[in-house]
């Protein structure tokens, strides 16, 4: 690893500003040459499809007025984009603007990669709902970014189906896997849904409503909370179910998984708001069959749901121009225009509260053509997003997922053991990159 | 590669009794040998057959219909592909032609030049230069893209076609192959007798001893065209402008759009079906260098 001499310079350094909350010691000071005069011009990396249509409505509009010209370079996503980020950084090139999810933010962070916009954005925080504003500060008093878009988790299932099975929605937990038995005692060569080793955000999601905090601060150190009790609950129900093989146990995203939801073998999906996306191309042959409700809760008088993706736009401390960037994140994640055309352009679903339920959101989407209200509900599940906690190094804590549940899930044993594993990995490798842990 | 094998069996179908009368009978395939070598061949060429197929296959048909059953959907694919941000795939295919073209005409020049100095000339420090080589052949080029960037920030050359094309012009394994192949097929009576004419060390060097490389440096060029045009950690660090990008990233960026958009599979996998075009092309027409008479160049004692 490249950047692991870099990391311990800045490691202590962020580890105190977290703990203490304190904006001082972030290495990002104020020094960001603001003193512009004349034209602007910036780089943005980006993934979001349509984002240079998007953008072509700043540089014709306020980004004339302002002199400040955006220039986007589409990237791919994933954990990749944010190891180039970090190696441009290290050259001292990253670009002005940077696409970030959420939970690579600390990474981003700790690597002293990402400017500190307190001073730029801090009136628009009411525009986002506290949960996700949390996660661009770290806990801090300081910005690293502004969000874009959010992916609230909900359930997703097959209306028709449903009633042929004579199966009810199931509000919590508990009945979700009374519905799971039900539907194996009624067709035997169905499946509720699948439990996917594959997709770490899904199980982080899923953990974050039942209320874990995976990443917390306790003085001066990091807390790593992977193996704790309302993790180890969704673990062993999960892992429960797919050990009385009441459930599927198979990866999701595969062709195999394709073809359960095309032919309607696995009849429901834990997904988030982004699913219609991916039903689309998914399951083609099911368009209008399928209907949102609710996350099933932990206890009736609960409402809470867990997030799956979603990404804010950073101003990275390469940018000379950090007041002009600020200004355009603040723009593209906030304005009206801008987020109507993101939604249209790039079919995100967006942070802001105020855009959830603007005209771009008026019509449910295509392949849910059923359930008019659908976005209606989208918003006010949004509302409910448990807060969450992320830390350097959810990269590593990620792939050890993959790793041990995948082992675990094929061969259908202790999901708890899996956790242990994830948790032992995650501390062993935020020790090695130089943190302090607390135990 | 094919060639070789067609050569070695018919002197083999000669030496065979009985073949005097009439055509030659076949020899009794050995069926082991057959066996395990069909099964490899359907082990590689599975996938491609996978790919050719599902990129016939229009969105709806690729998850729902039986994997091999040919869809309806390659014009549409096709025309989808093309239509894709203004046919930003043609332009990631034309940058891609030009890193692996350019590059790999390039490296095998160094490498045909190198390769033949190594393998003709004594000088001090040959043997200890040819370690280092042989060192940079064991070392893979992915730990080396990281360092490459770094030093090309440093002159300020990142995010440009020069970025990708130089780390890739000197090529360990190339020169390593020209010397190996120039020691052979170059011999040294040859280069005396030019000596003896009256002709320059260069002349000596593109008149006489490069035809005799060119089987060798076919070889090589092939095999940095191929490197090149999959090589993916080089560009994906060094680029950040997707005008530039070759296919390999192009794809990359088609598959993954993020959560919340579904991955374009028929418009990669149709991308990936025509990638891999050229390169077949390329083997078609360069296969005929390698069946030059690799003694064309030997000595008459």
């Amino acid at each position: 690893m490249p950047y692991t001499k870099r990391r311990r310079l800045v490691t202590s350094a962020v580890a105190v500003a977290l703990g203490a909350s304190t904006l001082a010691a972030c290495g990002s000071s104020d020094d960001g040459g603001d003193a512009r005069s004349g034209p602007v011009s910036l780089t943005y990396w980006t993934w979001t499809p349509g984002m240079d249509k998007v953008v072509d409505l700043w540089n014709k509009g306020p980004g004339k007025e302002q002199q400040i010209t955006v220039t986007v370079k589409k990237q791919a996503s994933g954990d990749t984009l944010v190891t180039k980020i970090l190696t441009a950084h290290k050259a001292g090139q990253a670009p002005d603007l940077v696409q970030a999810e959420y939970q690579a933010l600390p990474t981003l962070v700790s690597n002293d990669a990402l400017a500190d916009i307190s001073g730029e954005v801090d009136d628009v925080k009411g525009k986002f709902a506290d949960g996700v504003w949390q996660q661009t500060t770290l806990g801090t008093d300081a910005v690293y970014a502004v969000p874009q878009d959010i992916g609230p988790m909900m359930f997703y299932y097959r209306e028709d189906l449903f009633e042929q099975y004579g199966l009810e929605v199931p509000a919590t937990w508990e009945e979700f896997a009374r519905t799971a038995r039900e539907l194996k005692k009624a067709a035997p060569d169905k499946d509720l849904t699948t439990f996917s080793a594959n997709d770490s955000g899904l199980f982080a999601g899923l953990a974050q409503q039942a209320g874990a905090r995976w990443w917390t601060t306790e003085g001066e150190k990091w807390k790593v909370g992977i193996d704790d009790e309302a993790t180890r609950k969704v673990a062993d129900f999960w892992g429960g179910l797919v050990e009385e093989g009441a459930i599927d146990n198979q990866p999701m995203y595969t062709p195999a998984w394709n073809k359960a939801l095309n032919t309607g073998k696995q009849i429901a999906w834990v997904s988030a708001v982004w699913a219609p996306g991916t039903l689309t191309t998914a399951a083609p042959d099911t368009k209008g069959k399928w209907a949102m409700a609710p996350l099933p809760q932990w206890s009736g008088s609960e409402n809470r749901t867990g997030s799956w993706g979603g990404s804010s736009t950073a101003v990275t401390t390469d940018s000379e121009n950090r007041e002009a960037a600020a200004k355009f994140a603040e723009w593209l994640n906030t304005d009206a225009d801008a987020l109507g055309a993101l939604a249209k352009e790039g079919g995100i679903y967006p942070a802001s509260t105020s855009a959830q339920l603007s005209g771009a959101f008026a019509e449910p989407p295509e392949f849910f053509a059923n359930q008019p209200d659908f976005y209606t509900k989208a918003a006010d599940i949004a509302k409910t997003t448990a807060p969450s906690a992320w830390g350097p190094n959810v990269n590593v804590a990620y792939t050890s997922f993959k790793d041990a549940f995948g082992a675990a899930a094929k061969n259908k044993s202790d999901f708890s053991a899996a956790l242990g594993t994830m948790q032992k990995e995650t501390v062993a490798d935020l020790e090695k990159q130089g943190f302090e842990v607390a135990r | 590669m094919s060639t070789l094998a067609v050569r070695k069996t018919r002197p083999a179908a000669g030496t065979t009794p009985g073949t005097a009368q009439g055509p030659p009978r076949r020899r009794r395939t050995a069926l082991v040998p057959t066996l395990t070598l069909a099964l490899g061949a359907l082990y590689c060429l599975l996938p491609v057959v996978w790919v050719v197929v599902a990129a016939t296959k229009s969105g709806s048909e690729l998850f729902s219909t039986f994997t091999f059953l040919p869809g309806t959907g390659f014009t549409d694919n096709v025309g989808d592909l093309s239509a894709y941000r203004d046919g930003v795939y043609w332009r990631w295919m034309a940058n891609s032609a030009l890193y692996a073209g350019l590059g790999a005409l390039l490296s095998t020049a160094v490498s045909a030049v190198s390769g033949y100095a190594l393998a003709t000339y004594r000088f001090r420090g040959r043997e200890a230069l040819f370690n280092v080589l042989l060192a940079g052949v064991l070392m893979p080029p992915v730990i080396l893209a990281v360092p490459q960037y770094l030093l090309l920030a440093e002159a300020g050359m990142t995010d440009s076609y020069l970025s990708v094309l130089l780390p890739q012009v000197l090529s360990p394994y190339g020169v390593y192959l020209a010397r190996i192949y120039a020691a052979a097929a170059v011999p040294a009576d040859v280069v005396e007798a030019g000596r003896m004419d009256g002709a320059g060390e260069w002349r000596i060097f593109t008149r006489v001893a490069l035809p005799m490389m060119v089987p060798g440096l076919v070889t090589v060029f092939l095999f940095q065209f191929v490197a090149v045009w999959n090589n993916f950690l080089l560009p994906y660090i060094m680029l950040s402008d997707d005008e530039k990008f070759p296919i390999t990233l192009g794809l990359h960026t088609l598959l993954e759009q993020g959560a919340n958009t579904p991955a374009l599979y028929t418009l990669v996998i149709t991308g990936a079906f025509l990638a891999v075009l050229p390169l077949v092309a390329l083997f078609l027409v360069v296969q005929r260098f390698w069946s030059l008479d690799l003694l064309s160049g030997a000595v008459k004692s």
